[in-house]
């Protein structure tokens, strides 16, 4: 205990704090001008808005994912469970470079997406295909050991006493997973949030259009302007920890009603 | 107190060299490791320098050194050596992230850039064009960019030096052509600005945006840099385009005086430094496309620097310093031309 805890101070809260104290080295008034400059804001709202995207397919594409893994027997499937795990090994640099190519004009899905309409590379909705790529492991690795625990007996009871399939899901199957569904598109979402490497190859890096915070604190670190760089990582860090924080909440409100019932 | 101190030791240490006393480390010749911190796309370019260096050196003091080679955008290059990394010598091509080593480390004097020739610039480039097979945009000039029918690619002047020559050579153009007249110059450089579909973070990404990613009409970058595109692209039929006037690009050397001095390496990392205004090195330079100042190596190769109007950094903008403060610092001039078109 008092070693974890030791650690945890060493490599998580000591540089947290670090940053925390570097804002401060230019002053309150310096920090609000920072991060409310339209630069800043409009970066906020790409990255966040492209991490929402991210999380919402990654919650529904993880969650088909891990009950195929463990609900279904085929040949290849310890491939394609090994395979789950690829975006957390690969360099995000290389993710990033492999999606430009697949989805830029004269790419795989480019040459195809793009007459019909859909342009993927250097826009938002590329932001938002890099940052699920990095970040569809969290949900996967989450939801399924739970999906694993789940009881066959419990949906064969609800069979038998006339729930259909979709019942049984709703009622039966996804109140069990839902504190692991929902930790694992927290940790989703948080990542996307920081995500830089992928990111920055495929975004187009449009000033007010794709250009995430994470690029701003790199431009601002080009400038050594490091309480500016450290204020609009702060911010980053309190959406991330504000979203923590809120899903830890409704996980421990869910867990005593299911308690009590 | 300190800088009296050092000055002592390297008086003594020189007294020392004088005196013969120093030779005999030579002639043990204890193997010697130095690192040499350089910009992106200079890995090409100094593998073959090392390759000539390290025979020399042995032949010269019968000492084997090894050289190990970093290689990244220079800003990010500079904060890691202030931020602890062990550099010899830095190869940059940016004076401002040479500058910020004297000037927030206090790891090089400040007069960095008189201790070798040219302001301590073995070597020169500029910003060039490449356009595609047959140039079907006629593109020409720096005043062609800003048309509604091109799209340019070059790398983000926020955090490529690369680029920052880019804006800061469209930005001396303007002002040539519209006679110093800083508002119309700055109408200017947003448009040719906005015609950037793309701002890649590293010029080697931008040329893969342009090559590979097939976007662009024309690709802005070093001129060692085009000719290398060009070179290594060559069934794509790529074609170099000067323009009538660009911007002289630096690319300033330095030991890195408290590093050496800690590490004892001073001899071979000046060595290795002087090594670069020999003809043998300058040859080397120049295959890449780089320019050159040493008359025989120019002669030699003169047909490949096809002649335009360089104007400089110090000439048009005041100094690195200025242009830094005026251009590029957060709220300076390129951010209110680098905005939402």
């Amino acid at each position: 205990m008092g070693t974890n805890l030791f650690y945890l101070t060493l490599i998580v809260l000591l540089p947290i704090t670090a940053l925390i104290l570097k804002t401060t080295d230019a002053g309150l008034a310096r920090f609000w001008e920072v991060i409310t400059s339209p630069r800043a804001l409009a970066s906020f709202e790409v990255t966040i808005g492209a991490a929402l995207l991210a999380t919402a397919f990654s919650s529904v594409y993880g969650l088909l994912m891990a009950w195929i893994l463990t609900r279904y027997r085929f040949p290849g499937r310890a491939l394609l469970d090994a395979l789950m795990d690829i975006p957390f090994a690969l360099p995000t640099a290389v993710a990033g470079i492999a999606l430009t190519a697949l989805f830029a004009g004269n790419g795989w899905f480019g040459q195809y997406l793009e007459p019909a309409g859909f342009k993927v590379a250097y826009t938002l909705t590329g932001v938002a295909v890099a940052m699920a790529f990095t970040s569809v492991p969290f949900v996967v690795r989450t939801v399924q050991p739970v999906i694993e625990e789940l009881r066959l007996e419990v949906e064969e009871s609800a069979a038998t006493l006339g729930a259909w399939q979709w019942q049984t899901f709703r009622r039966i199957i996804y109140p069990a997973i839902f504190p692991a569904h929902l930790a694992g598109c927290t940790m989703a979402f948080a990542r996307s949030l920081g995500e830089f490497g992928a990111v920055i190859f495929i975004a187009g890096n449009l000033p007010f259009e794709t250009e995430i915070s994470a690029l701003l604190i790199f431009i601002r670190l080009e400038e050594y302007d490091y309480p500016a760089a450290a204020a609009i990582a702060v911010v980053l860090l309190a959406v991330a920890f504000f979203t923590l924080l809120t899903t830890n909440a409704i996980q421990s409100w869910r867990l005593k009603r299911v308690v009590k019932d | 107190m300190s800088s009296l101190s050092q000055k002592l030791a390297a008086a003594l240490i020189g007294a020392l060299a004088l005196t013969g006393i120093a030779a005999p480390v030579y002639a043990q010749s204890k193997p010697v490791e130095i690192m040499n911190v350089s910009y992106d796309i200079g890995r090409e370019l100094f593998i073959k320098i090392n390759e000539a260096f390290i025979p020399m050196w042995k032949q010269k003091t019968g000492q084997d050194v090894t050289i190990s080679q970093s290689h990244a955008g220079t800003g990010a290059q500079a904060r890691s050596i202030l931020e602890g990394l062990p550099a010899d010598v830095v190869t940059f091509n940016q004076v401002i992230d040479v500058q910020v080593l004297a000037d927030r480390g206090k790891l090089i004097p400040a007069d960095w850039q008189k201790r070798l020739p040219n302001a301590s610039s073995p070597y020169y480039s500029l910003p060039a064009f490449l356009v595609r097979k047959g140039n079907p945009k006629n593109v020409k000039d720096w005043d062609d960019l800003a048309r509604d029918d091109v799209k340019s690619v070059f790398p983000n002047p926020k955090t490529s030096g690369n680029a920052r020559y880019t804006y800061l050579a469209a930005y001396a153009y303007g002002l040539d052509k519209f006679k110093g007249d800083h508002g119309k110059t700055q109408d200017f450089v947003k448009k040719f600005l906005s015609n950037v579909p793309v701002f890649d973070t590293g010029g080697r990404a931008s040329t893969t945006t342009f090559v590979d990613r097939n976007i662009g009409d024309v690709l802005i970058t070093f001129e060692a840099e085009v000719n290398a595109a060009k070179k290594e692209y060559g069934d794509k039929g790529f074609e170099i385009v000067i323009p009538s006037q660009s911007l002289l690009a630096e690319f300033p050397v330095s030991v890195i005086d408290k590093n050496v001095d800690r590490k004892g390496t001073r001899a071979v990392a000046e060595a290795y430094l002087n090594f670069l205004y020999t003809e043998e090195a300058q040859e080397i330079i120049a295959s890449f496309a780089n320019r050159v100042q040493n008359p025989k190596v120019l002669e030699k190769h003169k047909a490949e620097y096809p002649s335009l109007k360089l104007v400089t950094v110090e000439d048009v903008f005041g100094g690195w310093e200025k242009a830094n403060k005026e251009h590029f610092a957060d709220g300076g001039i390129l951010d209110k031309v680098f905005v939402k078109r």
